[in-house]
């Protein structure tokens, strides 16, 4: 059934509280949503990163559901065996119920390292919900650049300088990826717009196979921003139309969240240190914002407003 | 009981048959594949009641197999050289997890240049990964420590992963009779039953958390002595296997060793062609003894210093090298556990059957000859040297 307002999600905790992630991150907010959708009967596979840090400290821990943690770059393997596992084992009387295998990695565990497992992943089929909260660098280890990391941004290892604006790539389009190995659902979402994205997991939860979901997941100390605006820069990534909300069912792109007036790509830029170094370039955010308008145009936002 | 015919690689397939493996997941890489071809043609046929999952790397093979143990399932995967390799990072996690995982491992030698031949160089290069770690002589053995190493690696004083290593091409592909156990039998004697720490909605249980420096050194700890304590669980499973089967392997097989003025020490499949030598030697009337080493990690060493302080000399024969040491790993091992254990024997190595060189009898005669020169003289003059390499 579908979430009509906030007030339709559990009211049980699996998440916290108790974890050492920051004040005001997207990721701490994303992992309670989707254990929230996804209740008691589901095992959570994470990768290396700053989750698996700040919520695994021995001897605490902010799992109210079975977790594991492996490694960087193979959290989808892992949760193909425990979803082989469970298979067999629910076919052999062993165990009775076959519970949601859920990945939660960061755009450095999927979009980088952990590329490959998720392709094999994906491509085999196997019933897994495999979820990126993408942070735009390796922010667990200092604010690196990533494959996910927006072109202009500021990271330690893109820094801008006399020859560089900083990270000099766009964005790898993972849901793109997910969508040519032929998943069933795929989908974008963000932690301003928490119905869109409870409503996302159950659906991808309720699809055969391998699905794939894309989080935008604010960085306090990564983006250089005030700890109260990440759901603000949040709201604002989908407003100029630079992280637009849809989903990808059976290869249909649709768009979830509709932007009839949008908002230009400056008022979410100026709010983040990591993009300081551009405000006074026009000629740089003016391609930020012509990568901005193409996206707008492919899933239908409305014209610029001010 | 019935005898089939089957190589290594199928010995061991059919084996896991037996064991009523959930899941198995593996990469292909020769000479690995007619291992994992069998079990995949087991799945479709129903003949084996599990999954299969045909995963795009050996990283992933064990990543998932990892994962799959971990929610309770009995598993089983196999590679070989690179794909070890791959596998190393893994390995490490598999062991300090204290999952019991089983891996086949067809030994094969490590590029460049690349080679699919047999040496040992794979699996030494794990050696410190924390896995029970044994050697196969032939097919029969194959089997025989696969049944073994469920029943070991599950045992609640344990709760180790296991690879099973046997020589690449010389037993994985090499067809003999294998003499087998009913089904009834193998699963009587390595019962499957539901582990308690697994990955369960019913009782959530958090894996693979951060461990700082206050605690991180106590889990290593704990599966460092796991794995030395293994020793005493390895022997009995052992005993009982050749209680129920008439076949038993013990930690080493000594042949001549008794009054032997030198004895070579060796690893896996060459056992065989080292004993034919003896016997030739002995009708020379030259003293010569062998022993074949079935267990490398837990490393036996106090019962290998009984069994080898009373000669004169020991060489050692290495299929892997430790380059810039001053020997190859078994012969570290050795050398460490005769001197640490008071026993003053000589020992020399020599490294030999480097990508699949052969070993023959007159490369085998030209090491003990070397043994007996050091039983002689009492003295050795070259610690570490190369046989069949020509430059």
């Amino acid at each position: 059934m579908p979430y009509k307002t906030l007030k339709d999600l559990s009211l049980k905790e699996y998440f916290g509280p108790g974890h050492r992630l920051c004040q005001g991150c997207g990721a701490g907010i994303i992992a309670r949503l989707v254990t929230k959708v996804a209740g008691d009967n589901t095992i959570i596979v994470n990768a290396t990163g700053c989750v698996e840090v700040a919520t695994t400290f021995y001897p605490d821990t902010a799992w109210g559901l079975p977790y594991i943690h492996v490694a960087f770059e193979n959290s989808a393997a892992v949760a193909s065996g425990v979803r082989a596992a469970y298979n067999a084992m629910v076919r052999k009387g062993i165990v009775d119920k076959n519970p949601n295998v859920i990945v939660l990695a960061g755009d450095g565990g999927t979009a980088d390292i952990g590329l490959q497992s998720l392709s094999g992943a994906l491509e085999r089929g196997d019933h897994i919900l495999y979820i990126c909260y993408d942070n735009e660098a390796y922010m667990n280890t200092g604010i690196q650049r990533s494959s996910a990391t927006p072109y202009g941004a500021w990271t330690t290892t893109s820094p801008p300088g006399k020859l560089s604006p900083g990270q000099k790539t766009g964005k790898k389009d993972l849901v793109g990826i997910a969508v040519a190995h032929g998943v069933k659902y795929a989908a974008t979402a963000t932690v301003a717009y928490l119905l869109d994205a409870a409503n996302k997991i159950e659906k991808a939860l309720n699809t055969p196979g391998a699905t794939f979901m894309h989080f935008l997941s604010p960085c306090t100390p990564g983006w250089r921003i005030d700890t109260a605006n990440s759901i603000k820069v949040s709201r604002l990534a989908v407003q100029t139309a630079l992280w637009p909300l849809y989903e990808v069912v059976d290869g249909q792109y649709i768009t979830t969240v509709k932007v009839p007036k949008r908002l230009p790509v400056i008022e979410y830029l100026k709010l983040q240190g990591r993009f300081r170094h551009l405000i006074n370039k026009p000629e740089e955010v003016a391609k930020i914002q012509a990568y901005a308008d193409k996206l707008a145009e492919k899933f239908g936002y409305g014209p610029i407003s001010t | 009981m019935k005898t089939i015919l089957l190589s290594g690689n199928t010995a061991l397939s059919y084996a896991v048959k037996q064991l009523d493996v959930d899941v198995v997941s593996a990469y292909p890489i020769t000479p690995q594949t007619t291992m994992v071809e069998k079990l995949s043609e087991y799945v479709a046929n129903g003949e084996l009641n599990a999954e299969f999952i045909p995963v795009e790397s050996e990283h992933s093979a064990l990543s998932s197999v990892l994962g799959a143990s971990a929610a309770g399932a009995r598993v089983f995967t196999s590679t070989s050289s690179q794909g070890l390799l791959l596998m190393h990072e893994i390995m490490f996690i598999t062991a300090a997890l204290r999952l019991p995982v089983v891996m086949g491992v067809a030994d094969r030698a490590i590029s460049a240049p690349i080679n699919i031949w047999n040496d040992h160089s794979d699996i030494m290069a794990q050696r410190d990964s924390g896995w029970i770690c044994f050697f196969a002589e032939s097919a029969q053995e194959s089997y025989d420590r696969t049944i073994q190493a469920y029943r070991i690696a599950e045992d609640d004083n344990v709760h180790l992963p296991v690879n099973l290593n046997f020589d690449g091409f010389i037993l994985t592909h090499t067809y003999e009779p294998v003499t087998t156990l009913d089904d009834d039998v193998v699963l009587k004697y390595a019962p499957k039953k539901r582990r308690r720490l697994v990955l369960d909605p019913s009782m959530p249980m958090t894996f693979g958390g951060l461990g700082s420096p206050e605690y991180y050194f106590e889990a290593k700890y704990q599966a460092i002595k796991a794995l030395e304590n293994s020793l005493k669980t390895i022997i009995e499973a052992d005993k009982e296997y050749e209680r129920i089967s008439g076949r038993g392997y013990g930690l080493y097989k000594a042949y001549m060793t008794e009054d032997a003025e030198t004895i070579l020490v060796s690893l896996g499949s060459v056992g065989g062609s080292i004993r034919e030598v003896v016997r030739r030697m002995r009708r020379e009337g030259l003293k010569v003894g062998a022993l074949s080493l079935k267990l490398f990690r837990p490393f036996p060493a106090k019962e290998l210093v009984e069994a080898l302080s009373k000669t004169n000399s020991v060489v050692v024969l290495d299929k892997a090298s430790s380059p810039g040491a001053i020997g190859g790993p078994l012969f570290l091992e050795i050398q460490a556990s005769l001197k640490s254990f008071g026993a003053n024997v000589p020992v020399i190595d020599i490294i030999a059957g480097l990508g699949g060189r052969e070993i023959g009898p007159d490369d085998i005669r030209i090491m003990f000859n070397k043994g007996l020169k050091v039983a002689a003289e009492k003295k050795v003059e070259k610690i570490l040297d190369y046989v069949g390499v020509y430059l």
